[in-house]
């Protein structure tokens, strides 16, 4: 516990509190009415702090938000397609941000080619309620990229192998 | 977004209030003393109201998740999505290799002819190719590593 004494601006490395504070809530924010409080009593440290160091991590980006992550299975949004695009290099930046604003995709990415194989340097992943929903979705992006789409495909997931998500543990 | 039609068809009971407190929690949520009779508050019911929503929303499988959404790379962390193409005959061998792995956070079967796309999660940033390199080796397979290069849009929103 000592290491809460350490302040850590450098994101590269977390402050132990910081560390312990992401394990203690990787699971989930505590509900009960003062979350905060009840982190700050099994971490042996001040509300005021652990609220502190929360908002810190929210400012210095390393919590995006604090925020309810639905099912969007559960919601209706039965199919989700990988879409990839073969744009020219020089665009893709204006180009990915146009296509992230849309409001069915959930993310959206510059990613390297692959020659010969794989020829896409831009991934956007399209939610919808069906597959035709979806590609209903896949023709309005290439409405958007008009004559800068050089190629595309889609890839709908058929089985989910591995859905563990983040783990960090706190160091020894 | 559209499938609002569909989401009429499932067999969830989130009434009008369920709807708008899962729109308002993807937007995010304060810190201060008492963050949950301040959302309770701007829809007039009681904190305890409030948290059980929350609860019963996690209970049914409706969130997966509500708290603190990480960044990983921000943690110092490294993370990228990877591709493999695998024979179908050797498909599972090599996704019980795979996935044996703890960094493989997330491991999906997807319909082309690479077919496996795995995201690997590792604590300090510099250890993503050592994995690949072991993914390979355990494997015989190419592995595509594909890092972001820039990312212009994480969370999707939904409306529901």
């Amino acid at each position: 516990m000592s290491a809460c004494d350490l302040l850590c601006d450098n994101v590269m490395q977390l402050a132990e509190c910081d560390r312990q504070l992401i394990e203690l809530t990787q699971g989930g924010l505590p509900l009960v009415p003062q979350p905060y409080h009840e982190l700050a009593r099994q971490m042996g440290i001040s509300a005021d702090e652990v609220m502190l160091r929360i908002q810190r991590m929210q400012d210095n980006g390393v919590i995006r938000r604090i925020a309810a992550v639905p099912n969007h299975y559960k919601l209706g949004f039965r199919a989700n397609g990988m879409t990839v695009w073969n744009v020219p290099d020089e665009k893709v930046s204006a180009l990915g941000e146009q296509i992230g604003a849309l409001d069915f995709v959930s993310h959206c990415y510059h990613r390297p080619r692959h020659p010969p194989l794989w020829h896409y340097n831009l991934f956007a992943m399209v939610h919808g309620a069906s597959r035709d929903d979806v590609q209903d979705h896949i023709a309005a992006i290439a409405r958007l990229l008009g004559d800068d789409n050089h190629g595309s495909d889609v890839l709908f997931s058929t089985r989910i192998l591995k859905k563990t998500g983040l783990r960090i543990r706190a160091r020894e | 977004m559209r499938g609002s039609a569909e989401t009429q068809q499932t067999d969830l009971a989130l009434d009008a209030l369920d709807r708008q407190l899962l729109n308002r929690l993807q937007d995010g949520f304060p810190v201060c003393d008492r963050p949950y009779l301040a959302v309770a508050r701007e829809f007039s019911i009681d904190e305890d109201e409030l948290i059980a929503r929350i609860q019963r929303l996690l209970d049914t499988n409706v969130l997966t998740r509500f708290g603190p959404m990480y960044h990983a790379e921000r943690m110092g962390g490294g993370l990228s999505l990877a591709a493999m193409a695998v024979p179908v005959e050797d498909f599972e061998r090599v996704a019980l290799l795979v996935n044996s792995l703890p960094e493989i956070a997330h491991n999906y079967a997807r319909d082309h002819d690479f077919n496996m796309w795995f995201v690997i999660a590792t604590e300090d940033r510099d250890d993503v190719a050592a994995v690949v390199k072991k993914i390979q080796a355990l494997t015989g397979y190419t592995v595509y590593n594909m890092p972001k290069i820039e990312e212009f849009y994480v969370g999707l929103r939904f409306a529901v």
